[in-house]
């Protein structure tokens, strides 16, 4: 029987402080028994001679000076990681919640995990089908690649993170002896949201290989924090030991770091930026760089972290710090969501660092490059074109300009905008990229090399689009 | 004994000791974590500590080392990637698999490697401080060059045969002044946060020249001297730390991945291994360190990591070499710094950081530098950091502070990156301090270079103020003669300026092509603005086609045919005298 030690010193907010302990160790896990009979884990984040600081998970509504005893467990926080954890429902410190009994673990993980050498990665290549074209063609996502999603409140990330999930497969020779799944992680989401999410996997049926993770925002900010941690944790082991390829979706990093800083400051920690601990970045890069693909290992992990920036900052911290970390983002333009175009991607705003080694022959095709050069080029003059037509008319434009104000145009009512069934396959996307950049004279497409431009170039591509 | 007395994140303190000096290297714990001593008071001695802290215990153990943290100097050092603490990375995959565990205590270089060593050195020589006794090939590029350590000096009464030896086998044996008796293998020590001292600074004349047109023509770097390259995310910091890495003609590469992501480490080590450097036929990886502290990994030893970089960049300088140093980011190294400040309860300065952070970041710039070294040689450090200000805002402290103790500065431009312009360095709020330094050696490679220059920058520049105008009413009102400056200024914005890394030739442009593509651009202008004075209008000189082909002369012109300007030259001459009013 190990040492029990009765009452508290001081509670505030989520920490609570013990005194009189010994051969406690950092960031072990302690079980804290109320008198009532419940149980509840605390976490410690800092220790001054004989004096413990604990951040309980499930809050400290309840808990007085007198009516606890603490148990220190001599252990990180495990939770129990088995392949059957698929199709299973959990809360954020990994209990499950669904009402199916525990999970029968086929190893403990340390949710914290450990920093992979980067001598031990391997490089991502390997292309995530979505069927969403404005992803697949310009931002394209890499299998262990980060790539946020960055939105606003009200906007369609919900749908489009859906969307994802019911459509995203492997491509390439290997894709079909390979095995595909989906961890999913919501922080501090509402009841409905979690419920559509819920729900949209059921019907999708895409729940059997969906792994969740959730924490309402009503539970507490602590199990919040925890959230990321025991999915990532259940991702690397499906991933890196059972040689799956992991997806993990992530909402809403914003909320989980609205946690932190909540946390910080009842710690009394000097803030930095915005309130936000000095330490951000580290603490989103300690989840973020647990993407990737390891040498000898067939699986590979992948993120998409959800974020809505704060009055569509990109500049807030959180959608600052986070494209500092992942490897490119996925932007939401809220004009466009309001044209009523599905999904409203700001194709500018948005970028894939690690695209450029993912596509072409033998990824997607040969011609990706290209197409995706030109019409990000394309889009780039549509805006100056517009901005120029707000002040002098439209009627006054160049004949160029008025050409890239159709592209622009059309581009987004039929490239951007696309249903939420719509699964549409790599070359339908290409090719219907090429038929755009037809709206367009064929000197303007300066960023694809003549022969192919010969080849494909043919105004009457675009013919249904006058 | 002393113990942990408190542990909060990395750091940890001792109660009650007098025992620990400022600086100092400590080993903490059961486990022998790597610590720093930052702070002692009569009650309290703070340790940074330089590996993960959890599971560490109250009252656990903490030794001193008596000495400041050091890096291992010696052969084996190139094409070697390292963690923030010189740990190496690919001994640590073999020992402990794919993810980092703490308290290893692995030497930072092959004990086991043979290396074929020339002695240089005989009985009865006089050696001092700086002075080399024996030489390996380290890799096929790099001669390698062991020095009698800095403060040591004294008579050599023993000297090995050449032959192959280890790196801790005894090379030679010194008797010191005072009669001791020293022996001296291939490996010295160095603390990382001192500087290697050196005979005197030279000035800084010479351009570190990387093959980038907007670095090499427009905002040059010199050799020993600093640049930084601040710009947000997505702006292309990374992909111009790597192109410079790849193509400058410095001897060796200090690469610190600092704070950085982990896959961009892996592409680095990947790409580098696979790149071929024409002049040598040898991977890059063979005039290649890496640092790898990436943004997972320990926030103390982030803060190390361009200590540890700088100290082995100043090694190999000592031994004549020109080193630059890419230190990728400096805000994660000042972001370190606030953290464990944050984690002292120090008053904070501007947006949390501390209020050292000016004196650090000098002190870490400072540390480059065009010197003669203590045995004679010339050497150099340059160093080129990039920062990532939050926001994209420039007037950030991280920024601010850098700019005023670097003298060349290459803006990131989001707007420019946004339409795929790269490098999206913004000639208008870049510039360079060195350019006047560096005149005299442009004047040497053409008389007409620095003229040309010059033609290039005020074209940009009276670009930029009529666009303006045309912002507001369009470019249709404009006269010919400013339209042909907007002409002129495009072709050198796209055909000069911005530079394709994934093209064979136009990755790395020489000098002399350089100077070449100004100099068609400026003889069309000029020929241009004749014949517009005669009349001629804008729309024929337009329809000659001879703008279009400037812009493609850097994918049109090989760079190892460079007679073919002959070609663009006498075209131009051609077609704009064959126009007529």
């Amino acid at each position: 029987m190990s040492l029990q030690y009765v009452g508290l010193k001081e509670i505030n907010g989520p920490l609570v402080a013990l005194e009189g302990v010994s051969g406690v160790a950092y960031d072990e896990i302690a079980r804290i028994r109320l008198n009532d009979g419940t149980e509840r884990i605390g976490r410690v984040v800092e220790l001054a001679g004989d004096k413990a600081i604990l951040q309980v998970f499930e809050g400290t509504n309840g808990i007085s000076l007198e009516n606890t005893k603490t148990v220190f467990s001599g252990k990180p926080l495990e939770i129990p990681l088995a392949t059957e954890m698929l199709g299973r429902v959990f809360n954020g410190a990994g209990k499950p919640i669904d009402g199916l009994g525990a999970v029968f673990p086929e190893k403990w993980g340390d949710v914290n995990g450990q920093a992979l050498n980067p001598v031990a990665r391997q490089y991502p290549r390997n292309y995530i089908h979505t069927g969403i074209s404005s992803i697949d063609a310009l931002m394209t996502l890499i299998r262990g690649q980060k790539l946020p999603i960055f939105s606003g409140s009200g906007l369609s990330h919900n749908k489009l993170a859906v969307q994802i999930v019911k459509q995203a497969r492997l491509t390439g020779e290997d894709a079909e002896n390979q095995d595909f799944a989906i961890v999913f992680a919501a922080m501090g989401v509402q009841n409905d949201v979690a419920d559509y999410f819920r729900r949209s996997f059921e019907e999708t049926g895409a729940s059997e290989r969906v792994c969740m993770f959730l924490n309402l925002s009503s539970d507490p900010i602590i199990e919040r924090l925890l959230t990321p941690l025991c999915a990532l944790t259940a991702a690397e082991y499906l991933a890196f030991e059972k040689n799956m390829h992991i997806l993990v979706i992530m909402t809403d990093m914003t909320s989980y770091a609205e946690a932190l800083r909540e946390f910080s400051s009842s710690k009394g920690e000097i803030p930095g930026r915005k309130g936000y601990p000095g330490y951000l970045y580290s603490n989103l890069a300690s989840l973020y760089e647990r993407a990737g693909v390891i040498e000898g290992s067939s699986g590979s992990v992948t993120q998409i972290p959800i974020l809505t920036m704060p009055n569509d900052d990109i500049t807030h911290p959180i959608p600052d710090l986070t494209a500092y970390i992942t490897e490119g983002q996925i932007v939401f333009d809220r004009e466009l969501d309001q044209k009523g175009i599905y999904p409203g991607l700001s194709v500018l705003l948005s970028l894939s660092r690690l695209m450029k080694d993912g596509i072409g022959d033998g990824y997607t095709r040969a011609d990706h490059a290209a197409v995706s050069n030109q019409l990000f080029a394309a889009y780039a003059r549509v805006q100056d074109a517009r901005s120029l037509a707000s002040v002098i008319g439209e009627e006054e434009l160049s004949e160029s300009d008025r050409a890239y104000m159709r592209f622009g145009r059309v581009f987004e009512e039929n490239f951007l905008n696309q249903g939420f069934d719509e699964n549409r396959s790599i070359d339908e996307t290409l090719d219907l990229g090429w038929d755009l950049l037809c709206l367009l004279p064929k000197s303007e497409l300066d960023r694809i090399d003549e022969k192919l431009l010969d080849e494909k170039y043919d105004p009457e591509r675009a013919a249904r689009f006058t | 004994m002393n113990t942990i007395y408190s542990i909060n994140g990395p750091v940890v303190r001792a109660a009650n000791t007098r025992d620990f000096s400022v600086l100092e290297m400590v080993y903490v714990g059961e486990k022998h974590l790597i610590g720093e001593v930052i702070g002692v008071t009569d009650k309290f001695t703070t340790i940074q500590v330089y590996e993960n802290t959890a599971g560490l215990k109250i009252g656990e153990p903490i030794e001193g080392t008596g000495a400041p943290v050091c890096a291992n100097l010696g052969p084996g050092v190139i094409s070697n990637i390292f963690d923030g603490i010189e740990r190496p990375l690919r001994d640590m995959t073999k020992l402990n698999g794919a993810f980092v565990v703490e308290g290893n205590s692995l030497f930072s270089l092959d004990t086991e490697k043979k290396y074929n060593v020339t002695v240089t050195v005989n009985v009865g020589d006089k050696l001092s401080a700086g002075d080399i006794y024996c030489t390996c090939p380290e890799t096929a590029l790099i001669t390698h060059k062991c020095m009698v350590p800095p403060n040591v000096s004294g008579e050599v009464i023993f000297a090995a045969e050449n032959g192959e030896y280890k790196v801790l086998d005894t090379i030679i044996k010194l008797r010191l002044v005072d009669g001791t008796e020293m022996p001296l293998t291939m490996i010295q020590k160095w603390p990382i946060k001192r500087g290697r001292p050196i005979s005197k600074r030279l000035p800084i004349n010479r351009p570190l020249i990387t093959g980038q047109r907007v670095i090499d023509t427009v905002i040059p770097i010199a050799k020993g001297g600093a640049a930084a390259i601040p710009g947000g995310f997505g702006t292309g910091k990374t992909m111009t730390q790597h192109q410079l890495a790849k193509w400058c003609d410095a001897d060796i590469i200090v690469y610190i991945g600092c704070g950085e992501r982990g896959n961009e480490m892996t592409q680095v080590l990947e790409e580098f291994s696979e790149l071929i450097d024409p002049k040598s036929n040898r991977p890059l990886t063979d005039r290649t360190v890496l640092i790898a502290n990436t943004s997972n990994m320990p926030v103390a030893a982030r803060e190390a990591s361009i200590y540890t970089g700088i100290t082995l960049a100043e090694y190999y300088r000592d031994m004549g070499y020109h080193i630059a140093i890419m230190a990728d980011s400096t805000s994660r190294w000042a972001e370190a710094l606030r953290e464990i400040s944050g984690r002292l309860e120090e008053m904070p300065a501007e947006e949390g950081f501390p209020a050292y952070l000016p004196s650090r970041l000098s002190e870490f710039y400072e540390r480059a530098g065009y010197v003669e070294n203590l045995n004679g040689t010339e050497g150099s450090v340059t160093i080129i950091g990039a920062v990532s200000p939050q926001g994209s805002d420039f007037s950030e402290p991280v920024t601010q502070n850098t700019k005023r103790f670097v003298r060349c500065f290459w803006a990131l431009d989001k707007s420019l990156a946004y339409a795929r312009h790269y490098p999206a360095i913004d000639w208008n709020s870049s510039y360079s301090e060195y350019v006047d330094d560096l005149a005299d050696f442009y004047n040497k490679v053409s008389p007409d270079f620095m003229s040309l220059r010059q033609e290039i920058t005020n074209i940009l520049q009276e670009e930029t103020k009529l666009m303006e105008i045309v912002k507001l009413i369009g470019a249709d009102v404009l006269p010919d003669d400013q339209k042909l400056t907007i002409e002129t200024a495009r072709v050198v914005r796209v055909g000069f300026l911005q530079q394709n890394a994934y093209h064979k030739d136009d990755t790395y442009v020489p000098l002399e092509k350089q100077r070449l593509m100004m100099k068609v651009i400026i003889e069309l202008y000029h020929k241009s603005l004749d014949i517009l004075k005669n009349g001629v209008p804008l729309s024929d000189i337009m329809a000659t086609g001879l703008f279009d082909k400037a812009v493609k002369i850097k994918y049109d012109v090989p760079n190892d045919e460079l007679g073919r300007f002959d070609e663009y030259f006498a075209e131009i001459d051609e077609k704009i005298s064959g126009l007529t009013v």
